[in-house]
């Protein structure tokens, strides 16, 4: 993936206010490929806020954003980035086969297919299942089995280890340090302390 | 052709989630059908009273379960984050937008078309003007949807939208329902109506070509 190493999120002088209150202001960073960028901060703290404005849904009151060179506003910012917040983004009517195949028609295919990111998630032999039928974590890895069959460069994880019990988490950073070995590139909040062998986490504490 | 995979996705996957949770398909039908069935019972036996309102009647009954099944449009895509995805998609999110109302007319539009005949011999309606009625709700009601979905799509992020929907809603419906309502009337008297049709057809291109984009920009700031 020679051509993706010139890819970098690059955040200039971001700020955010929500009803009158200042969430971060002057916040800059770049994050290059192979890297992570771990957002802590107590709850309120802008966190999601700041998510939010990677994804494009909110603008920065302040600052820019660029990915290799993309402002957010361009489509192939957008086409390169793929999210997982609070909400599922899942549709309970239909089963997990279902499911992934419309996410998968939103987007690019990507390294994996359905049933071989259905393995790599634990949820083998779950793909006629209806998604009310699954338990919280196993539609939380549901959700996040839909970052490997898109193609994408920057994962954007909001709590990704909610309601993930030991296995689970251990094997979300397995699908992370492989993404990022991969040329890709994570923004995380957690509360969870990170664990990722040999990759290269940046750390920024919003307060 | 991945443009149109994902578009054929979105339909498909509407029209799935439909067939899993009828009873949400099923509330305005039954809405327009009873409603229909109740005029003849209040105004009692006068039928030519019956025949002279029966355009009028079907129309204004076809707009309320029109207004009654917007809200299930893009309520639960909301609530459950899956609208967030579709507009994160590379591909234009007013086409989408357009996927999933072609979809919505399909369960809630088209139902009220195929009734709409048997309401109409129940009121008395002439075989001329019957003709005519379904044409006006084929072109009339995907309107009722396209702009319905702009409506919606301001409001989806409120708790309690459904009273400013209505208000935002009902006035741009006004003009359809007078063309149509009209048209039906003036065939049931012989009269030439190529002047109302031809009103309703640029009412629907013009819905099909401009709503998509007021509502993909409405969503995109109600999930801020």
């Amino acid at each position: 993936m020679s051509e993706s190493l010139s890819y970098q999120l690059q955040a200039n002088n971001l700020s955010c206010i929500r009803d009158d209150r200042v969430l971060f202001e002057a916040l800059s960073f770049s994050l290059s490929v192979g890297q992570v960028l771990l957002l802590e901060g107590k709850n309120g703290s802008g966190k999601t806020s700041l998510l939010r404005i990677l994804c494009g849904f909110r603008e920065p009151d302040v600052g820019s954003l660029s990915l290799c060179g993309d402002a957010i506003s361009d489509s192939s910012y957008i086409a390169d980035l793929a999210y997982v917040g609070h909400l599922e983004g899942v549709k309970k009517e239909l089963t997990v086969y279902e499911n992934l195949k419309v996410s998968l028609a939103l987007g690019q295919a990507g390294h994996y297919s359905i049933m071989d990111a259905l393995d790599r998630v634990n949820l083998t032999d779950y793909d006629e299942v209806l998604v009310q039928a699954l338990s919280a974590g196993q539609k939380r890895r549901l959700s996040l089995a839909r970052l490997l069959i898109t193609k994408n460069i920057l994962w954007i994880l909001d709590e990704p280890f909610t309601s993930l019990d030991r296995q689970g988490i251990e094997l979300i950073e397995a699908l992370m340090s492989e993404h990022c070995a991969m040329g890709g590139m994570i923004v995380l909040t957690s509360h969870h302390d990170l664990s990722i062998q040999g990759v290269d986490v940046q750390r920024i504490c919003l307060s | 052709m991945s443009l149109a995979n994902a578009f054929f996705a979105i339909i498909k996957r509407d029209l799935v989630l439909a067939l899993r949770r009828r009873s949400e398909v099923a509330n305005p039908l039954l809405f327009f059908i009873l409603v229909i069935t109740l005029f003849p019972l209040g105004i009692g036996a006068q039928p030519h009273l019956l025949q002279a309102i029966a355009p009028g009647i079907i129309w204004v009954s076809a707009l309320l379960a029109a207004m009654l099944s917007l809200d299930s449009l893009f309520r639960s895509d909301f609530d459950d984050g899956s609208l967030e995805q579709i507009l994160l998609s590379a591909h234009p999110a007013s086409l989408l937008v357009l996927a999933k109302v072609i979809a919505h007319w399909l369960v809630t539009g088209l139902p009220l078309l195929i009734v709409a005949p048997l309401l109409a011999v129940f009121l008395g309606m002439s075989t001329q003007s019957l003709g005519i009625l379904l044409l006006t709700l084929l072109l009339g009601t995907p309107v009722l949807s396209l702009i319905g979905a702009i409506g919606v799509a301001l409001t989806v992020g409120l708790r309690r939208g459904g009273m400013i929907l209505s208000l935002l809603v009902l006035p741009l419906y006004v003009p359809v329902l007078i063309f149509a309502s009209n048209a039906v009337e003036m065939a049931g008297a012989g009269l030439p109506i190529q002047a109302q049709l031809n009103i309703l057809v640029s009412f629907l291109l013009l819905a099909v070509f401009l709503a998509p984009w007021p509502t993909a920009a409405a969503l995109k700031m109600s999930i801020n």
